[in-house]
């Protein structure tokens, strides 16, 4: 990797002549703060593709697609949380608790449309109390959204019993809601279009950044600071509900011990793989998607080479940690324009 | 206090052919239990610049944030354009053409020069669709930073990737643009370097030859306040103890005046 980083450099040193376009392109490319995860995404494909045949078959890219899909719609909420120097610990059990939002409204005799857009409502509003006792009580997210991690789950447990429901299904909603092989990762997909895209070319995706990166200077400019943070739990909340119906509708089986936190760490780790900081004011989505990408391909490729459970944990681990370290220096590499 | 220097606010109305931009009578400012303002008032004539001179703790900041409408005043009036008003928030006083550079320079490091300049103004595009148009804050950053004569090569660099003096000039030329009429800037040259604050002494010297922008200098060093303001304020303990025109006093007097009412109000207590 070393050497891959330093070429380009001496080419850069002093006011040399210009570098041929393969070069130009390839240090614009490397410049775009997501081009390093999706460059370890593509590697880590094309490995598992020559360790394993069976590796890019349609069978096992629904598999993939179907695994990344819930953790990167819900990575689109964390990685704005992440941006204005909040996070959501309990986007995991919001998972859990919406099919059952949506179950039991069903059940009381509503459309299930509009049982739907209740359950998503009723997660935007989970957000917003996160980001109420986090912002205007001034309790710190983490604090506040491990203990309605805690409180969610439990609530969830007791309104179902503990046992698992049938999804309601309806021919066009269950149609939309993905019955079909690849339905969730398209929605993951516009989902992370949309949300990059207002991140990048709408005030409020700009004064997220701005609140992440200098909190009382966006205050000072008249940005309502409070206003940013608690819509961003609210649409983080809104999001986990999403994914956990896609997920509820695809399965056709609503079971209170979906999701959790190992849905939630597996969203902030693509979050944080992707590039976005955990220190606020930086912060990418599509990174997300790719950061996603990474997580699944090493648990599906790892899956069908057939490695021991134990091992894989071991692999996962040490897999992520050397993505952030490569990550971390490759981006400050890049702030100083070295390459 | 007052009795130590015999240079009271004047109450009277401005002299002829002086446009006075700003006046606050009497203002109070109490934190719980403490008063960091104890009824401090001060004009503003247009085009003219003041420097506010104290320590830390003397209320210079706390005045700074009652003029832009961040805080509210316990007591006391302000006027801009001889209107009395309540500033109720900051994009209130800004709209009223009250711009401050704060000390912080409220930018934000990892957004490029031209996000920073629009920070929270951004033009949009595209109708509904509400888009932030880049290209139009590319190209007016540009403009306004070579209209005050700042050279930053590149508005598409991080905030980030600057020097300090470059970090001021961008905040200062961003509360220009912004059709600033008075303009706030809280120690501008705390932190700096000799040739990062002469760079930032010429920007204020040029932009008071505009002779539009009336301008208000917190400072904690007196030879470079004296140098660039036309009108000195010495704040102590939330009180003004000192006010003259700068080319009528110096470095040395000011000194005087420090010492004196440190005693002072050290032997009251």
């Amino acid at each position: 990797m070393s050497a891959h980083i330093q070429k380009p450099a001496q080419a850069d040193a002093g006011a040399k002549p210009r570098p041929n376009i393969g070069t130009r392109s390839l240090r614009g490319f490397l410049r775009v703060r997501e081009a390093s995860i999706l460059v370890v995404a593509i590697l880590l494909i094309i490995y598992f593709e020559s360790s394993n045949s069976n590796f890019l078959t349609r069978a096992n890219l629904q598999t993939l697609s179907q695994f990344i899909s819930a953790p990167v719609i819900i990575a689109c909420g964390e990685i704005m949380l992440l941006i204005c120097g909040e996070i959501d610990l309990s986007a995991g059990m919001v998972f859990a608790l919406a099919p059952f939002i949506m179950y039991f409204a069903h059940n009381a005799g509503i459309p299930l449309i509009v049982a739907f857009f209740l359950a998503l409502i009723g997660c935007g509003a989970i957000g917003l109390f996160n980001g109420f006792v986090s912002v205007k009580l001034r309790v710190p997210s983490f604090v506040t959204t491990l203990g309605t991690m805690f409180l969610i789950n439990g609530f969830t447990l007791t309104i179902s019993a503990g046992f698992p429901v049938d999804t309601p299904t309806n021919g066009l909603f269950t149609f939309l809601m993905g019955n079909s092989g690849f339905q969730e990762i398209i929605w993951a997909v516009v989902i992370v279009l949309v949300m990059h895209g207002a991140l990048r070319n709408t005030r409020w995706g700009l004064h997220t950044i701005s609140v992440g990166g200098n909190l009382i200077g966006s205050a000072e400019s008249g940005i309502n600071v409070t206003r940013i943070k608690m819509g961003n739990f609210a649409l983080t909340g809104a999001l986990a509900g999403l994914a956990g119906i896609l997920e509820a509708s695809r399965i056709g089986s609503t079971d209170p011990l979906a999701g959790g936190s190992p849905m939630m760490f597996l969203a902030v780790a693509a979050a944080v793989i992707g590039g976005t900081s955990l220190m606020g004011g930086t912060g990418t989505i599509i990174g997300g998607l790719f950061g996603g990408l990474v997580l699944g391909v090493l648990q599906d490729g790892f899956t069908i080479d057939g490695i021991n459970a134990f091992t894989f944990n071991i692999i996962i681990g040490a897999a992520i940690l050397i993505a952030m370290v490569f990550n971390i220096h490759f981006a400050r590499l890049r702030t100083r324009g070295r390459f | 206090m007052s009795q130590v220097q015999a240079a009271p606010v004047p109450a009277a109305a401005p002299a002829r052919g002086v446009t006075e931009v700003l006046r606050g009578v009497d203002i109070v400012k109490r934190f719980g239990a403490v008063t960091a303002l104890n009824g401090i008032s001060l004009h503003l004539n247009k085009g003219e610049m003041l420097g506010i001179l104290g320590d830390n703790g003397a209320g210079k900041s706390t005045m700074i944030k009652i003029l832009t409408g961040y805080q509210a005043p316990t007591s006391g009036t302000l006027a801009i354009n001889g209107q009395q008003v309540a500033l109720k928030s900051v994009d209130h006083a800004r709209a009223l053409g009250i711009e401050c550079v704060y000390q912080d320079l409220a930018l934000v490091p990892s957004l490029s020069i031209y996000h920073n300049m629009f920070l929270n103004r951004e033009p949009l595009r595209g109708g509904p669709l509400r888009l932030l148009d880049n290209g139009a804050m590319r190209r007016r950053a540009q403009e306004a930073l070579e209209d005050i004569g700042v050279n930053i090569p590149n508005v598409n660099e991080e905030v980030a990737m600057l020097s300090g003096g470059q970090r001021q000039a961008v905040a200062i030329a961003r509360a220009v643009y912004s059709k600033a009429k008075i303009l706030l800037l809280d120690e501008p040259l705390a932190a700096m370097g000799a040739r990062e604050s002469g760079l930032i002494l010429d920007l204020i010297d040029r932009l008071k030859k505009r002779g539009d922008l009336s301008l208000i200098m917190i400072a904690h060093n007196y030879a470079q306040t004296l140098e660039v303001c036309d009108r000195i304020m010495m704040f102590q303990h939330g009180e003004v103890t000192f006010e003259r025109a700068a080319a009528e006093t110096s470095v040395p007097e000011l000194l005087d005046v420090v010492k004196q009412n440190y005693k002072v109000i050290r032997g009251a207590h």
